[in-house]
């Protein structure tokens, strides 16, 4: 007993390494304040490093910061102690990344999240690398140990910059205690300027403590970065033509509708010109799906609409999309017949995947508005027109619902739809749950819908709920439409949902199975279930209740319409575990790399 | 009790007297094989192509030169692109230039053309590269090498040493080391030509260049702008034959 009690390190000596470490770093920060400095309207000027970064974030206007603490950020923790930003102390750093990404989009401004070095910084990753895929704004602080500590593998010392090259849009060594706030600044500019995307900016220990009365710039791009906002006024000429001439237009809406504000110059354009709009996932609520122009999304899980749509059109006006693989299915049968005009403000996303015949480089706002001007007659489509709504009817998204089996997913989607206003945010997991509520929910408004896109995330629904729940207004719903397993991998943040009281409803469509898993196993690798069925699964609802928040579950028809209404009446975040049936599956489906024509409406199709 | 207006249900419940409905997994209409296709196809860059003439973009050898700032973590940011985005590389040359804050990144790509105008955007894309530039094909270029080689004949040595300019930078009594400056080819040449005494170690820097006369290496160029535009037309230097 004694000698094995002997051993047992002390409960607090990870802490006392980490003092060892960022103590001996920097002489402790004098707080001498300067005499002359004019102090009578401006707030209290910056001492350090630290207060110097939270004067930049809120110079930025920031609100809210989503983080959890550790040693090496400790020195900015203690400057936001003085701070009217609100932070939330997340149960997860992931949670942390995707909350502020979820505030990104849904606020328009660069969310925050805050992490410790080493293993706080490598938490935040995967939320970083998923607003990279999908440019959402957002800026991470990550402490790190001390400069004279850096390279010696120190405690918690990890190559921040290094590990987040790749899925950052720019990011930061602070290393000046005189330029750290202003790198803060430039890292808010980069963010949101241009193509939106994640900044990370490294705060070593010793440069946060440090003394400085450095005030940190307003936030401005650097010189090297430039961004171009008007289209070449002769090839936007030539795409004018092209539209009036065309037999078979469509235009294509993508994220970068959304996030650069063109949602309403799209929809004017596409109703004056009476153009069929498809949307890619992220362009999810440019356009109102209820309008009879929508065909709403293509691709992989697309409407059979909207890929005959996209499949047989002759002209496509694509803004803001970068004809990512599960929207274009196989590059050589996608769109085939069209010439594409493509409006990016990323020169790098032309031609890229799909060869562009006019490329408008440009802010996708500005450029609709040049060719608004520029576009003369209306294309005569309406053969097309016809064609497109001909096409809504036969692809029909009904399903089958019958009443013996058990609840189908498409219907608990569209009741929570119906419940809810059109402002309403859906944030969903990954998975088919995912599909269904891109699919079942009729999305109306721009900023409606966030999810993870391009890195495909199970675990974003709840942080981002969370993230989208302090970026909405107070009389906006917030839905997190969930799969179990996806629920599984982040729903500690309940903790921080209840904590906080936070209005949000997370409806978990409980299929006990890695559902889409199981539906590409069935597919194609004849039903070999291997590791997709959980078998076992908690009772999110008790499980919802012992974090303080309000369950509810859902096992037949007779329960859905109630149940929803009780669980959105709750003023706190509630859980409802809706037991789906586990063999429903995704349809329409176009295989990886197949022809978005030939999509699939049912298991023999495959 | 709620009822709501489904729009895509056919929830059997929603009358009274239901028949079984039938249990499928998935949606009803035209079959893929039932559905009109297109005529047209596109190649595996996404340009619309005859399907009868299957264009194919074959790799080329080209010079892309980068203007950037000089700071930690650029060549590391640059080489992370390449690697990330599987661009073929034959080499990459960073070294400082005439400005203290500025330093010239020089990288030999072999890429068809649109994998070529990839790697120009994307450089260009991140943040600290100023500019970037395609070289015309008569840009001068040069690379270094020190060619170790077993010297037990001296005077053949250097023979071939002289016919190719190289200069002795080391010798001792079973070896001579030789500093050759050139074209990519001469390099090459010589290196074959030396093989026949043994070489024992190489050492190359890769190729080093600059546009011709008064053009600018890599000067600012608009968002739009792709490829190496225009000629140079300087006319003032004819090409040696040792350029690449
Ligand atoms: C972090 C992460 N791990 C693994 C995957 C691969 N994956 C994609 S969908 C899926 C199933 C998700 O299960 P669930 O959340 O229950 O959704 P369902 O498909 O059953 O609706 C998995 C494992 C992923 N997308 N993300
Ligand atoms: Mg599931």
């Amino acid at each position: 007993m004694s000698e094995r009690a002997a051993k047992i390190t002390p409960a607090d000596s990870e802490e006392e390494a980490d003092d060892q470490i960022t103590d001996s770093a920097a002489p402790d920060a004098a707080t001498e304040v300067d005499e002359d400095a004019d102090t009578t309207s401006a707030p209290t000027p910056v001492t350090t490093g630290a207060e110097s970064v939270v004067r930049a974030l809120e110079n930025a206007g920031v609100e809210y910061a989503f983080g959890v603490q550790g040693g090496a950020i400790m020195p900015v923790y203690d400057a936001l102690y003085d701070s009217d930003i609100t932070h939330v102390t997340m149960a997860h750093e992931q949670g942390a990344s995707h909350a502020a990404d979820a505030y990104g989009i849904v606020s328009g401004e660069p969310g925050v999240c805050l992490a410790t070095s080493g293993p706080g910084a490598t938490n935040l990753v995967t939320g970083i690398a998923d607003a990279d895929m999908d440019s959402d704004p957002m800026v991470a602080l990550t402490g790190q140990v001390p400069t004279e500590f850096v390279g010696n593998d120190a405690f918690q010392e990890t190559d921040t910059t290094g590990v987040t090259t790749p899925v950052t849009k720019d990011n930061t060594f602070s290393s000046d205690p005189d330029r750290v706030g202003s790198d803060v600044s430039e890292a808010f500019a980069l963010a949101r300027e241009g193509r939106p995307g994640p900044t990370l900016v490294d705060l070593p220990k010793d440069v946060t403590k440090a003394e400085t009365d450095r005030e940190p710039d307003a936030p401005k791009t650097p010189d090297t970065y430039h961004v171009q906002e008007r289209a070449d006024s002769e090839i936007v000429a030539d795409a004018a033509e092209r539209i009036e001439n065309a037999d078979r237009p469509v235009m294509l809406l993508g994220g970068g509708v959304i996030k650069g504000e063109a949602s309403e110059a799209c929809r004017e354009f596409a109703i004056e010109h009476e153009i069929p709009v498809i949307t890619t996932m992220p362009g999810i609520g440019s356009f109102p799906e209820d309008h009879e122009l929508s065909m709403e999304m293509a691709g992989m899980h697309g409407t059979g609409y909207a890929n005959m749509a996209i499949t047989h059109c002759d002209t496509m006006l694509a803004i803001g999309t970068r004809f990512d693989d599960r929207l274009t299915g196989g590059i050589e049968t996608f769109a085939p017949d069209a010439e594409v005009i493509h409006v990016d403000i990323d020169p790098a996303e032309i031609s890229k995947n799909i060869h562009a015949d006019y490329p408008l480089v440009g802010d996708a706002e500005t450029v609709v508005g040049q060719l608004s001007e520029a576009v003369e007659t209306s294309p005569a489509a309406k053969k097309w027109r016809v064609q497109c709504q001909q096409w809504k009817s036969d692809y029909s998204m009904a399903y089958d619902a019958p009443e013996d089996r058990p609840v189908q997913p498409e219907f608990v989607v569209e009741a929570l739809d119906e419940a809810t206003a059109d402002d309403t945010i859906v944030t969903t997991g990954v998975g088919q749950h995912q599909m269904w509520a891109c699919q079942y929910w009729t999305y109306t408004e721009p900023r409606t819908w966030v999810s993870s896109h391009g890195l495909g995330t199970m675990g974003y629904g709840l942080p981002a709920a969370i993230g989208a729940r302090l970026a909405a207004d107070d009389d906006q719903d917030v839905v997190c439409i969930d799969g179990d397993g996806s629920f599984l991998m982040t729903l500690q943040g309940l903790s921080v949902a209840v904590r906080e009281n936070l209005d949000i409803t997370v409806a978990v469509l409980n299929n006990e199975y890695i559902g889409m898993v199981r539906q590409w196993q069935d597919a194609f690798f004849e039903g070999r279930h291997s590791a997709s069925n959980y078998n076992w699964m908690p009772e999110f609802d008790k499980l919802a209740e012992a974090f303080g928040a309000a369950g509810f579950r859902i096992d037949e028809y007779d329960d859905v319409a109630d149940t929803i209404e009780e669980a959105l009446d709750y003023d706190g975040p509630s859980v409802i575990d809706v037991h789906i049936d586990p063999q429903a599956n995704v349809y329409p489906m176009v295989p990886s790399g197949g022809d978005n024509g030939q999509f699939a409406l049912e298991d023999d199709h495959l | 009790m709620i009822t709501y207006e489904f729009r895509k249900s056919k929830l059997s419940r929603l009358h009274t007297n239901h028949e079984v409905v039938r249990v499928k997994r998935g949606l009803d209409g035209p079959a893929p094989e039932e559905r009109p296709t297109p005529d047209g196809r596109r190649n595996k860059q996404g340009i619309r192509i005859d399907p009868e003439v299957e264009a194919k973009h074959e790799p080329r050898r080209t010079v892309i030169s980068a203007l950037v700032t000089h700071e930690p973590g650029v060549l590391s940011d640059v080489s992370g692109l390449f690697s990330r985005r599987q661009f073929n590389i034959e080499s990459l040359t960073v070294g400082p230039t005439e400005d203290d804050e500025r330093a010239r990144i020089t990288v030999v790509v072999e890429e068809p053309d649109p994998g070529i105008d990839q790697i120009k955007k994307q450089l260009r894309k991140l943040v600290p590269v100023i500019s970037v530039r395609e070289l015309e094909p008569d840009a001068m270029r040069r690379e270094l090498a020190l060619v170790k080689v077993t010297a037990d004949e001296p005077a053949q040595v250097n023979a071939v040493a002289d016919m190719y300019d190289a200069t002795t930078v080391d010798s001792s009594p079973e070896t001579a080391t030789f500093e050759i400056t050139g074209s990519r080819q001469k390099i090459e040449a010589a290196i074959e030509t030396f093989g026949q005494f043994g070489v024992r170690e190489i050492s190359r820097t890769g190729t080093t260049a600059l546009a011709r006369g008064t053009e600018d290496t890599a000067a600012p160029v608009s968002a739009t702008e792709s490829a190496a535009d225009g000629a140079n037309q300087d006319g003032t230097y004819t090409q040696t034959a040792d350029d690449d």
